[in-house]
């Protein structure tokens, strides 16, 4: 295998975004006929890298040669037109057409006239001479997500895709369906096929992957090593590193009564599959408990359904001794429960309103900001006055509109209205994301303050060296479920790494 | 009244339906081409008078009423183009947008066409029909054209790949944009040919199906359309029945008026004539109820990205 | 070429972006507005301007002399044209300053309120109902209008919570419901007065009010204050501005405004915070509706009978006045009294619509500059094409 030619090369590609590096002098190279998985946590530049050979971005620096021949791509045609497809996590299909129809959009030929019967045909004489089946009449939204995926792929390889790109494509997929896809991969690589898997999870690396290249931060650890010499503790070593960790200032605190209580919760995605598995937590007062996981898990869902955001199908969650179901006033629960929600824009703050305005979003209903019909704005002012001061929020006033703050002061104002009620739990995803280190510390230290107040915590976060050095306690939560839990302190990284992966930490 | 009285008299109403529905028809699939990209044009009825007003000015300066109707479509697509700017290069709310054009086209409409009201129409070429005795040719060639255009119109949609490329483009611009297909282009193009037709249904109403041209024309026409679209499911062949179906409707009153019929005769009883104008307004919210109690709306209702400006993400599709 | 077009989003947005783009909008629609006229057979479109300034507000030197007549309680020395043409706007304002105001409040919460011309006939509808049917002729003045006003906004409340309910449950919308009200409510006028129960006779009119409904006129002071000879204003006026004010306390100042702040601005925010949507969809456009009715009451006890020349369009220039006032009450009252003036002083001006079409350009071009200010043209650089010719590669 090591002695086929390459099916194409990247070397020194450099790709930045504004204020991150995602590709740092990158280089990666996949034989003809291999699977070469890319793996690495979030962030890590692995989808960049692929859109880049792609022809989604164009990079910065670094050339890219198929088949030993110089190439540029300014488009996602011309990589097809090279015979590279990309098939990504959210599928390109239109749902409420046909799978041929889907499959002939954009197509030079036919030109004005679609014989679709024709067409299904030949969707159907491809589906079968690489063991999809598929019917080329049905709706998209009337298949599965693996036979979409199929469709997917029907859809690059009737382009003549001999390099086929896909982006965490087990992420959506049933244990069954896994097997199936790995069946055809191999099918297609015995037929001459080369496939670039992105991936996180290192069972399935292990098993269907030729070679493994790991990134992390932008940077290429370990470049194209076959896999069959690498065990799973040393790629998830070469995934997460290990790095000096901040020390954050943090007492030594006896945990208090249980404030949050899950027990066998169940909800269903955005999409209608399982997000969350029976999954069963407690969360204590004077404790940060911080949860580890590669985005897509069922973070999200977890936290819409413990903030009322999203309805659970079965299981229990009790806060505070109190069971919330369909029938809670969420209202009244919002003044013990705060949540700083992953999208600080979009579901955090009205960005039109003032800062002051923004500040009063929980509690506009009481006194003393309201009383009777009316607002009381020399409340609402000194509210603010006072929130922005202590919470050092960098604003030119407090009657700014909020969209006109930076990120990280955007969260500050977020975290100020959350806390500033002394809340009983405190539910942060993501908190830091997209923050400077001086509005990340600053974030930090709210934290621990209300950690120190008497608050449980409850710290989703894909930053590892964040919820190490926050947590007092660390489980990692896999397919909607939580494995491992265990002290933060003097925690392996090594187990944490295969827990986020997917594999047990006893291997 | 016998039974050949009878049948004349319900085939004269159909006609009616048939002449009154036709300007209906040609805005209706014209916005239904247009939302099916995705763009949603609320200036319609500035469209369709601006093409009403500028159709019967052309004729009434030429003679020609073939240039007049090119030139209500001219005009009508040349207020789409500016819609089309605004809200897919400029990426401003469709709404808005369309609101601005009609207030625009209504007002010019009604300045440049002081001239012509009132002005002697143009005298409709005589044809005997079966049954209805002595109609307009060029309301017979009018109906005539919109039926041909219906079905030819769906079979492009469904049946040919610029069809296959609007469809995407109105759903999953993403999609479409992965593939190759221009989305901005599509949308301008699509925009573009429903406001032509737009006006064109307008020049028609003002040189064809009511000759003349008075303020405020088309009363409500256009949006009337924008709300049949919705009722067609986006499909012409159903634009076209609806359409002709709102054509009886607001027909009624007058066709109702023969003295023949004295128990439902609107010339005898004026009253029953204005509620029955009430009827097409009626009609239409009720529709908008229907329409929206179908579960199907997910499956074969509205282009999925209807009103989104589309722009191709920052960090890829 | 090495350089590119970008169009990119501004981060900020000052405020005076707002006011410029209005102030903007209006004179280019000005401009825009002289070679329609030209293009109408106008010969001199500046002169044409004037004119309907003057017929809307009247000269300077009027005003001066009104002013000294005032001061000596002597009657204006130019007949009504010292603070006539001022009268006869501020009547005007009126009824399009509510229908703006109604606009306003529904727009906050983007719901687009297109029929706040309908609901304002059936405010008419309603009021004339209570002053000609319901109550005795001798009735105290004070009473009728107080009754009237009721009744109008009761109706137009109604007329706008029907909409509003459709658009809540069943997320119909609202555009196209609002409109098609609006013409349903031209015909139900029409049915009634024209050929339906209230005409008169042959007469396609209600007649006359009995002088209780209707509007006292400054006018009636004139032999107390001679300089208040035929001017025309009514206390409706005044009905507007506490409007405004009620609304603008409502808007920034009462808990119900914040949450329709909030749910105009970001509704999942509002729902995270638990603001009721649905709720406030309906109460939204019931208001909007119910100002707008109460401008059709304003009207018909001005014009004093119903007929079939009742004025359409009043709400779709209630719709353009809350777009220029930036959705702002209190700048509604100014945009309110200009567009006035420009109503009145278009009155005689041929050709006719002039007032019309400038209000469809002035939308737009506020629509348009708007966007030029929301938008940063940028130039930049092309990225280096990268190299394609074939390379020698190592396998």
């Amino acid at each position: 295998m090591t002695d086929a030619p390459f099916a194409f090369e990247m070397r020194r590609i450099v790709k930045k975004f504004p204020g991150i590096l995602a590709n740092d002098h990158v280089d990666f190279a996949c034989h003809v006929g291999s699977v070469h998985a890319l793996l690495g946590e979030n962030g890590a530049g692995k989808s960049t890298l692929m859109n880049v050979l792609a022809g989604l971005y164009q990079p910065e620096d670094g050339e890219i040669f198929v088949g030993g021949k110089r190439v540029a791509f300014h488009s996602p045609q011309d990589a097809i037109a090279n015979g590279i497809g990309m098939i990504h996590q959210h599928f390109m299909l239109v749902p409420s057409h046909s799978v041929a129809e889907n499959i002939a959009l954009g197509l030079k030929e036919p030109r004005f006239f679609l014989n679709l019967n024709q067409l299904e045909e030949k969707v159907a004489a491809l589906g079968k001479q690489y063991g999809m089946d598929v019917n080329p009449r049905a709706k998209i939204w009337q298949l599965s997500v693996g036979e979409q995926q199929r469709v997917e792929v029907l859809k690059m390889l009737f382009r003549g895709a001999k390099i086929l790109v896909m982006d965490e494509p087990t992420a959506v997929l049933t244990p069954q369906e896994v097997d199936a896809l790995f069946y055809t991969l191999r099918d297609m690589t015995a037929k001459g096929h080369s496939i670039v898997f992105i991936s996180h999870k290192l069972d399935e690396v292990v098993s269907i992957a030729d070679h493994v290249t790991v990134m992390r931060r932008g940077k290429v650890t370990a470049a194209g090593a076959p896999s069959k010499g690498m065990t799973k503790p040393q790629l998830a070593k070469l995934m997460v590193g290990r790095e000096v960790l901040f020390q954050i200032e943090k007492k030594k605190m006896q945990r208090g009564d249980v404030a949050l209580a899950v027990e066998d919760l169940c909800a269903d995605n955005e999409r209608g599959l399982p997000a969350l598995k029976n999954l069963s937590m407690q969360v204590y007062k004077n404790e940060i408990l911080g949860i580890a996981g590669v985005a897509g898990n069922g973070q999200s869902e977890l936290a819409e359904t413990l903030t009322g955001l999203r309805q659970p199908k079965s299981g229990k969650i009790i806060f505070d001794h109190v069971t919330l179901d369909s029938h809670t006033n969420w209202l009244e629960v919002g003044k013990q429960m705060a949540h700083v929600p992953e999208d600080r824009a979009a579901v955090g703050s009205v960005p039109a309103l003032s800062v002051a305005e923004n500040l009063i979003l929980k509690n506009f209903n009481r006194s003393p900001i309201s009383s009777g019909w009316s607002i009381n704005s020399i409340a609402v002012h000194s509210n603010a006055v006072h929130l922005v001061d202590e919470y050092q929020v960098a604003t030119p006033s407090v009657d700014t509109p909020a969209r006109m703050l930076s990120g990280g002061n955007l969260q500050k104002v977020i975290l100020a209205r959350e806390t500033s009620g002394n809340p009983k739990l405190l539910i942060a995803v993501h908190p830091t994301r997209g923050l400077d280190v001086g509005a990340t510390e600053a974030v930090h230290k709210l934290l621990i303050k209300q950690r120190e107040a008497g608050a449980a915590i409850l710290l989703i976060s894909e930053d590892l060296d964040e919820l190490l050095s926050l947590s007092d306690r660390i489980a990692v939560i896999y397919e909607g479920q939580l494995a491992g839990e265990m002290p933060a302190e003097g925690a392996d990284i090594r187990a944490i790494g295969l827990m986020m992966a997917g594999a047990k930490a006893d291997v | 009244m016998n039974a050949n009285e009878l049948t004349s008299l319900a085939a004269i109403i159909l006609f009616g339906a048939l002449v009154s529905g036709s300007p209906l028809l040609f805005a209706t699939i014209g916005e239904i081409f247009a939302e099916r990209s995705g763009v949603m044009n609320l200036g319609l009825e500035g469209m369709m008078l601006v093409g009403a007003m500028s159709g019967f000015a052309v004729w009434a300066n030429t003679g020609g009423m073939a240039l007049g109707l090119l030139a209500g479509a001219a005009l009508g697509a040349l207020f789409a183009l500016l819609h089309a700017f605004i809200t897919i290069t400029l990426r401003a709310d469709q709404v808005v947008s369309g609101l601005a054009i009609t207030f625009l086209g209504t007002g010019l409409a009604s300045i440049l066409g002081q001239p012509y009201v009132g002005l002697r129409v143009p005298q409709p070429t005589s044809l005997e029909l079966p049954l209805i005795g002595s109609a307009a040719a060029e309301q017979v060639a009018l109906i005539v054209l919109g039926v041909i255009f219906a079905p030819l119109a769906g079979y492009y949609l469904n049946h040919t790949r610029p069809g296959l490329n609007l469809r995407s483009v109105g759903e999953y611009p993403a999609a479409a944009d992965s593939l190759g297909v221009n989305v901005a282009a599509t949308r301008y193009a699509y925009v573009l040919f429903g406001g032509a037709l737009s006006g064109f249904g307008g020049a028609a109403m003002s040189l064809v199906t009511d000759p003349g041209w008075v303020d405020g024309k088309t009363s409500g026409l256009g949006w009337i359309a924008v709300a049949l679209v919705i009722f067609a499911s986006w499909d012409p062949m159903r634009g076209m029945w609806v359409s002709f179906f709102f054509g009886l409707l607001r027909r009624l009153p007058l066709d109702l008026q023969n003295p023949a019929l004295p128990l439902i005769s609107t010339a005898n009883n004026p009253q029953i004539g204005r509620m029955m104008d009430m009827l097409p307004y009626f009609a239409t919210i009720f529709i908008l109820i229907l329409g929206s109690r179908k579960a199907m709306r997910k499956r074969m209702g509205a282009p999925a990205a209807l009103g989104n400006p589309y722009v191709r993400g920052e960090r890829g599709l | 070429m090495n350089y590119r077009i970008r169009i990119e989003t501004r981060a900020e947005n000052p405020a005076w972006v707002g006011v410029i783009s209005s102030i903007l909008g209006v004179a280019l629609s000005l401009i825009v507005g002289g070679f329609v006229l030209r293009a109408a057979g106008s010969a001199d479109p500046i002169a044409t301007y004037r004119e309907i300034f003057k017929e809307g507000f009247g000269a300077p030197a009027d005003w001066q002399a009104g002013a000294s007549a005032l001061l000596a309680n002597e009657p204006c020395p130019k007949g009504m044209l010292c603070f006539g043409p001022l009268s006869d706007t501020l009547v005007k304002t009126a009824p399009i300053l509510l229908t703006a105001l109604a606009c306003i409040i529904a727009f906050r919460m983007k719901l687009w309120n297109i029929g706040a011309d309908g609901q304002m006939f059936l405010g008419a509808w309603a009021a004339t109902g209570v002053a000609v049917f319901l109550l005795p002729k001798e009735t105290p003045r004070v009473l009728m209008l107080t009754a009237m006003a009721l009744a109008g906004i009761l109706a137009g409340l109604v007329y706008g919570a029907i909409p509003g309910f459709l658009k809540a449950r069943l997320n119909i919308n609202e555009i196209i419901t609002t409109l098609m009200l609006n013409y349903i409510a031209y015909k139900m006028l029409e049915f009634f007065v024209v050929v339906g129960p209230w005409s008169i006779g042959d007469f396609e009119s209600t007649g006359r009010f009995p002088t209780p409904a209707t509007w006292p006129r400054l006018t009636e002071l004139s032999k107390q204050i001679p300089i208040t000879a035929g001017l025309t204003i009514h206390p409706g006026i005044f009905l507007g501005i506490a409007a405004a004010f009620i609304l603008a306390w409502a808007l920034y100042r009462s808990r119900w405004g914040y949450e329709i702040r909030v749910v105009g601005n970001n509704p999942k925010a509002a729902k995270y915070a638990g603001i009721n949507l649905s709720r406030n969809i309906i109460l939204v456009m019931a208001l909007s509706g119910a100002l707008a009715g109460l401008a059709g009451m304003n009207e018909a006890a001005a014009l004093r009978e119903l007929n079939g020349r009742f004025p359409r369009g009043y709400g779709f220039t209630g719709v353009i006045i809350a777009w220029l006032a930036r959705l702002n009450p209190m700048a509604a009252i100014f945009v309110s009294f200009l567009f006035g003036g420009l109503l009145v002083g278009t009155k005689l001006i041929q050709p006719q619509g002039i007032a019309s079409m400038l209000q469809g350009v002035i939308l737009f071009v506020v629509v348009g500059t708007e966007l030029l200010f929301r938008y940063r043209i940028l130039l930049e650089k092309k990225e280096p094409a990268a190299q394609t010719e074939a390379g020698d590669a190592q396998p």
